[in-house]
């Protein structure tokens, strides 16, 4: 299993430098556009946050799993993990605010010692979309969490899980050895009580990220390959693929420098980049709430450290009359959730 | 600084060569575009044909495009290698095929 970059002390932990790669080169050259002149030509600078709709909570950067693409640079070596005191911080604002979806991230965001106590406390809140984060894997990592889809569906948790592929090959690349057979007897546990059937309110969906230097296909076509290949084959069911595109950030930007095809890669994103997915980005609903609090547009600002341009800058001082209307702030990785059909935590967004 | 013919950034100003001949050159894009939407055959099948084609017509620019296409459609390495093979079967099957003429000559001309 590699380590995290952190762990291994790699110039790209450094949230600045990855902001500076971001910035200079390509982009400072004049070869192409800075993102803030992209969307100026359409008058769409500076991007205004709307009514939050949602609100996403990153539990902890632990994972069990290393995989090569992560932009949060998570793993079993990272430790910074949300306390209860933060969560009771977070669930003042999921009692009081509008938004529908409310949707725990990681890592593996079953990890945090006291995410069955926050699920628990948090469905209360009657939210409308609850969705947790799961790379599938941690339910068969370790017996203590064998029983989480029955926990799951006890408290009616939307599951969001990664697949990057329907064969084993690809996905194991990308995400680590045995990670496909794992993610297999996962979904197999989640259909087994009803997760992902046809007309079950049980809701499964995947997340589908390109394993390599290249951007999604149609998400409409993945998604039917994917459920053609996983019936066929395991005879596994689900409701929609998400296709996300990687942002070139943390370990996906130390692999695209270290394989050389970082420059490929940012020509490929500016040249998708469509006006049309800039009206619905997921930062303009969005608001991405740290491990310790911290208030981002995105989850992605989150792991470059660029903070909402707010005066609440912590859970502890929402303010929906401050956060709403705020500028998003932005720098090129943004092109990732701009190109062709656009992305988001969502999925496909034009 | 190495020259040759072939540079895959080129790849990248394809659509320029409307600006000599903007008619032409739109009625082509309309036309290749058209050519590789979803028909009697997927998006997915025509895009290993162009990729098979790629290599029969040994194109660097289109086995760039056309791996990069496969890639983003989820088609897998094994998938696409097959195609290759159809590609090389067809072309190798090509040659040999005219073995047949020199047969016929070389019958026709010894006694």
């Amino acid at each position: 299993m590699i380590k995290s970059l952190h762990k291994r002390e790699s110039e790209l932990a450094n949230s600045k430098r990855q902001v500076e790669i971001l910035s200079n080169g390509i982009f400072q050259s004049g070869d192409l556009p800075k993102f803030k002149d992209k969307i100026s030509e359409t008058n769409q600078f500076p991007l205004k946050a709307k009514k939050l709709e949602i609100l996403q909570i990153n539990v902890g950067y632990m994972c069990n799993q290393v995989c090569e693409h992560c932009h949060v640079d998570a793993g079993p070596d990272r430790k910074e993990i949300m306390t209860r005191e933060t969560m009771k911080q977070c669930l003042e604002v999921i009692k009081n605010t509008g938004a529908h979806t409310l949707d725990l991230t990681g890592g593996a965001p079953e990890m945090n010692p006291d995410f069955r106590w926050f699920v628990d406390e948090a469905s209360k809140a009657g939210i409308k979309d609850f969705i947790v984060r799961s790379n599938l894997t941690i339910i068969r990592a370790n017996k203590k969490y064998h029983d989480l889809p029955e926990f799951f569906k006890s408290h009616n948790v939307h599951v969001v899980s990664s697949m990057p592929h329907w064969t084993k090959g690809k996905t194991d690349k990308q995400r680590g050895d045995g990670v496909f057979d794992k993610s297999i007897k996962a979904l197999q546990d989640l259909n087994a009580i009803g997760y992902g059937m046809p007309n079950s309110d049980l809701r499964l969906d995947l997340v589908y990220n390109p394993s390599g230097a290249f951007l999604p296909g149609n998400q409409a076509s993945l998604e039917k390959e994917f459920k053609k290949a996983l019936i066929d084959d395991f005879g596994i069911q689900f409701h929609n693929l998400f296709a996300i595109t990687n942002l070139p950030i943390s370990r996906f930007l130390d692999y695209l420098i270290a394989s050389e095809n970082y420059e490929d890669y940012m020509y490929s994103l500016v040249e998708a980049y469509n006006p049309a997915a800039v009206a619905n980005v997921m930062c303009t609903n969005t608001l991405s709430v740290s491990w310790d609090g911290y208030l981002y547009d995105c989850d992605f600002n989150q792991m470059l450290n660029l903070p909402v341009n707010s005066k609440a800058k912590h859970i502890s001082e929402y303010n929906e009359e401050l956060l709403e209307g705020r500028n998003i702030v932005i720098s090129q990785h943004c092109y990732g959730c701009t190109a062709g059909a656009g992305s988001s935590c969502q999925g496909s967004v034009a | 600084m190495q020259k040759t013919y072939y540079d895959p950034a080129d790849l990248r100003k394809f659509g320029k060569i409307s600006d000599w001949n903007e008619e032409l050159g739109t009625k082509f894009f309309e036309y290749y575009n058209s050519v590789f939407k979803e028909g009697a055959l997927s998006e997915r099948e025509k895009s290993l044909i162009a990729l098979a084609v790629a290599h029969t017509i040994q194109c660097p620019y289109c086995i760039d495009a056309y791996t990069g296409d496969g890639l983003q459609r989820g088609i897998t390495k094994e998938e696409m290698m097959e195609a290759l093979h159809v590609g090389a079967a067809i072309r190798g099957g090509a040659s040999l095929v005219h073995g047949v003429q020199m047969m016929n000559k070389v019958n026709k001309l010894e006694m």
